[in-house]
């Protein structure tokens, strides 16, 4: 298909609390998706940095900050920043500019060191701000919004604590065999449910940690991988950036009030579908062709609405396919078996390239005591804040 | 010592008692309604642009879904870190004319347990915070039928 780009390489630096900067992660996993790849640095044509907020410049040039990490070479460089969906628009920029003819290799990075807490605003008084006014008038922090999806959930779908806290169980055990996960260690229910309160009905284990890492891919034209010797390459077919459609009637991220729907009809399906639905429009196939999902289970809850929004089951089915086993692994289509951000935890603009990593590792039969009999096509799904959401479909 | 009573945001709500109402706009020429208010264009992507007028937000709605903060949220949210922490309520409230979600805290006293999803409430004057000169004040979400 002449869309596709080829994924030559992936690396990561392991997720965790290192103390470290984020440059020193990233060029850990650029290094590492450069040796998989086999393909030297002075010979990749473009860099894209996923950024990562901080206060002076570097984290905001992330592309040209790991350019020079790597040692200046004159690659073409773009930073892109979108929130959580940072990654995936990054890997959206890089395949653009390979299927222009723009560039034939290009490198793909995105690192954090992520703060202790909550995620918070940046400083200084911002009334226009609607993500400062969220905090400064309602202290809505972001557990508090999987909250009330959580609640909504069970008093629409009738989804229990208990069906939450096996979505922990579920993404522990897939950790637990993953050497670049934070946590390496499986959870039970009891031990969801001991622990604190953190957003009603939501529990500390429900909800993911911030955290340290790095994930990098070095994407190619598939003429590039041919002449480099791979000739069965991962490949990547679609990458949706949807925006949504107005009016908006599920209350997201950071907004303090849905659109009013009494003017203009609300679109088919919510904003969410419709992010995994472009991927799967560009890609050509459909949710039965996925082998296996990697989601942002921010919350134990919102892997469950991811479920449905990619369309591996339907609207209020998600706690009953995964009591069947279906996400599990050695089920019909496992979901995060990286461990999900469960086992990582947030490094904002890491973890949409991690996904990709991930399901990488996966269609090329690599992915040791995780991998998925069989693999051939895998999705992912990622949200971030203003409409940015966007899901990438790999195929083997 | 009497501090001023001023509106965490200007113009976002107005009113004493049973007359206390949120404050959205309406485009005049699409009749699609804003909260927080747009004062500055429609955001219809099928609406050409009209005037926007403030109007009033219903009174009473229902709860969407609600939840709670266990732990203290980051600034620029105002506590008292000296204080322990006192959970508050968060309820998101679809108010039917406006066919619209909007998210406020939940009055004084009201807790998870009081609350389902479904529930009236209603729209009530509170205060998010005080400082040496000012009582910044806020809407509250309120089963109807409680007083407290
Ligand atoms: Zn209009």
């Amino acid at each position: 298909m002449s869309g596709e780009v080829a994924v030559l390489g992936a690396g990561m630096h392991p997720w965790g609390k290192w103390g470290r900067g984020f440059v020193e992660y990233g060029v850990v996993a650029a290094r590492e998706a450069l040796a998989d790849a086999g393909v030297d640095w002075r010979d990749v044509g473009s860099i894209v940095g996923a950024d990562t907020v901080r206060g002076g410049y570097p984290g905001f040039v992330a592309g040209a900050t790991f350019a020079r990490a790597l040692g200046w070479q004159g690659a073409r460089v773009a930073s892109v920043y979108a929130a959580c969906a940072s990654g995936a628009q990054a890997i959206a920029a890089a395949r653009a500019q390979i299927l222009a003819g723009l560039a034939d290799v290009v490198l793909v990075v995105g690192a954090d060191a992520a703060p202790k807490g909550f995620f918070r605003p940046a400083g200084g008084d911002r009334p226009d701000d609607p993500d400062w006014l969220r905090f400064r008038v309602l202290g809505a922090t972001n557990p508090a919004y999987f909250g009330l999806y959580a609640r909504r959930r069970m008093a629409v779908h009738g989804d229990t604590l208990e069906d939450f806290a096996q979505v922990k169980v579920k993404n522990a055990a897939a950790g637990a065999l993953n050497t670049n996960a934070r946590y390496r260690k499986a959870v039970t229910a009891e031990e969801v449910a001991a622990s604190a309160v953190v957003a009603d009905p939501l529990r500390l284990l429900d909800i993911c940690a911030t955290s340290d890492g790095a994930a990098a891919l070095v994407l190619s034209s598939m003429e590039f991988a041919r002449r480099h010797g791979a000739a069965d390459p991962v490949r990547i077919r679609a990458v949706s950036t949807v925006t949504p459609t107005y009016p908006t009637t599920v209350l997201d991220l950071p907004d303090i009030a849905t659109d009013s729907a009494s003017a203009v009809a609300p679109a088919d399906g919510t904003f969410r579908a419709s992010i995994a639905r472009a991927a799967y429009e560009e890609a050509g196939i459909g949710p039965e062709d996925v082998s296996l999902a990697e989601v942002y289970d921010l919350s134990t809850a919102l892997e469950l609405q991811w479920y449905e929004d990619l369309g591996l089951c339907a609207e209020g089915e998600g706690a009953k396919l995964l009591h069947d086993g279906a996400t599990s692994a050695g089920g019909r289509v496992p979901v995060n078996t990286s461990g999900g951000l469960a086992s990582f935890g947030e490094a904002v603009p890491a973890q949409a390239i991690a996904q990709v990593c991930e399901i990488t590792w996966q269609l090329r039969g690599a992915a040791g005591a995780r991998q998925v009999a069989g693999a051939r096509v895998g999705v992912t799904a990622n949200q971030g804040l203003f409409g940015h959401g966007s899901s990438v479909v790999a195929v083997r | 010592m009497s501090r001023t009573r001023t509106p965490v945001v200007a113009d976002w709500f107005a009113g004493e008692g049973k007359s206390f109402r949120l404050l959205g706009t309406r485009c005049s020429a699409c009749t699609c309604v804003f909260f927080p208010r747009e004062d500055r264009f429609c955001r219809n992507p099928g609406c050409e642009g009209g005037a926007l007028v403030e109007v009033a937000l219903s009174r009473r709605g229902r709860v969407w879904s609600y939840t709670d903060g266990r732990y203290r949220p980051p600034a620029p949210y105002a506590s008292d870190p000296e204080l322990p922490w006192e959970p508050y309520t968060l309820i998101a409230v679809e108010l039917e004319a406006e066919r619209m979600v909007v998210l406020g805290q939940g009055a004084p006293g009201v807790s998870v347990r009081d609350l389902e999803v479904g529930m009236e409430v209603e729209v009530v004057p509170g205060v998010l915070d005080e400082d040496g000169e000012t009582t910044w004040t806020t809407w509250h979400w309120r089963p109807v039928g409680v007083s407290a």
